[in-house]
């Protein structure tokens, strides 16, 4: 089965429904799917729900589906840095669901990977525990996380074979690998697409079992906090 | 007289022992990084993915694939490894990180730390910081021991919503050290030119 596809718009073709759930990997502007995003405001789909660490900002990221109002929900453990983000969120237009970075990280590897739900330490005597089943394990107390099934998982990678085999670079891997397992269909985007058998099966990041559609294209990868140090 | 924030810093990095993985927060926490004594091996973890975090890169060697939890370039050293998310939240919920040094709004005197809302203002979310006192080892917050306007962030009882419960075991403020134990805070140490009158002074919370 052909994996490859010419264009991001190609690739999203007969994917994209209103209402539907995306889970998107990158963290802050690091590693994001931003080809695929441009795509998916070109679609105009609109009421998304997506399930991403953060939002962009306003002009690049997820920012740009807010942009043109596409956004119905996000997930998110921190959205700051966006503007438009708040006007929506503090008008009303916008709802936002608060999770803990390493609970949303969870709640997206275990839904790929079967499990409908864990407990875990995280947040418990918070806001966020509010409503949650809790539990004692060995005199401790948990809350339950449900996992997340998306509709669709759109990520960035390095390098990728016709198999879907991905390899990611640096902290760019960030959510990138647990948002694709959690996509009942998952495109990926990549810098650069390599013959087969040449990552060499011991430095898979990603095993393409988990990957559907692949696109290979130019990224800006914009860099959000400029730090140096003076030499 | 009183610590300033690099001193708070270095004061903070004398927690620190060799051999351990250690988380730290944005703001004074970052600048302990420049206080890790001689000679001693101490793993930063960085939440979004990596262990074994360098400096700032050099101007002109930035890489967009590469930036810390603040999402800051950085640069990465021989020792170092990168992983998911998932993997990442892993080793700070299993307990392998051995420490985490964090800034708050307010802390209490039980170990309740509040350091990611006050309501009615903008609300920009937890990040990992909820996991991480869930999950780390030891929690040392680094803070100011007053607000601006003046008021004891060292508490009886925090009045914004919690980061976690229980889970704070030192504070280190500019005015001194003090440890949560059974009914209440211990001081460890005062500042420089802080007497302990003006330090138990300063501090809402019980003091025993």
């Amino acid at each position: 089965m052909k994996k490859i596809y010419g264009s991001a718009a190609e690739a999203l073709e007969g994917v994209l429904h209103d209402g539907m759930l995306i889970a998107a990997g990158g963290f802050g502007l690091c590693g994001i799917p931003e080809l695929l995003l441009n795509a998916i405001r070109d679609a105009g789909t609109k009421d998304l729900t997506f399930a991403s660490n953060n939002a962009g900002v306003d002009d690049f990221g997820i920012g740009i589906l807010l942009q043109t109002k596409q956004v119905k929900k996000m997930i998110s453990s921190y959205v700051g840095e966006n503007k438009e983000f708040m006007r929506q969120y503090l008008g009303g237009e916008l709802e936002l669901e608060f999770n803990p970075q390493g609970t949303l990280a969870e709640r997206m590897r275990a839904g790929g990977a079967g499990i409908p739900g864990f407990y875990t330490k995280t947040g418990v005597g918070t806001v966020i525990a509010e409503g949650k089943e809790h539990k004692d394990f060995d005199g401790e107390t948990y809350i339950l996380e449900r996992g997340i099934v998306a509709d669709l998982a759109i990520v960035k990678a390095w390098k990728a074979d016709d198999t879907g085999n991905l390899v990611f670079r640096k902290t760019a891997r960030n959510f990138n690998p647990p948002a694709a397992m959690c996509g009942k269909i998952c495109i990926a985007e990549v810098e650069e697409i390599v013959p087969r058998g040449s990552l060499g099966g011991d430095a898979i990041h990603l095993p393409g079992i988990y990957v559907h559609r692949i696109i290979q294209g130019d990224h800006e990868k914009r860099i959000e906090q400029r730090t140096v140090r003076t030499a | 007289m009183a610590w300033d924030r690099n001193q708070m810093a270095a004061r903070a990095a004398q927690e620190l022992q060799d051999g351990w993985y250690v988380n730290l927060g944005i703001g004074i926490p970052t600048l302990v990084s420049n206080y890790i004594p001689e000679g001693m091996d101490v793993t930063l973890q960085s939440e979004n993915g990596m262990l074994g975090m360098g400096a700032f890169p050099i101007d002109g060697e930035e890489d967009a694939d590469l930036i810390n939890a603040g999402k800051q370039t950085i640069t990465e050293l021989d020792r170092t490894s990168y992983f998911d998310s998932s993997t990442s939240f892993g080793m700070i919920r299993g307990g392998k990180i051995a420490m985490a040094i964090l800034g708050a709004m307010e802390v209490a005197e039980n170990g309740d730390l509040a350091n990611w809302m006050i309501p009615g203002k903008l609300v920009k979310g937890m990040g990992g910081a909820m996991d991480l006192v869930a999950g780390v080892g030891r929690v040392v917050v680094v803070m100011d021991h007053a607000s601006k306007h003046g008021d004891s962030k060292v508490l009886k009882e925090c009045t914004l919503p919690l980061t976690g419960k229980n889970v704070v075991d030192r504070i280190i403020t500019n005015l001194g050290v003090l440890d949560v134990v059974e009914g209440g805070l211990k001081i460890v140490e005062c500042a420089d030119g802080v007497t302990e009158d003006e330090l138990r002074a300063a501090t809402e919370a019980t003091i025993v």
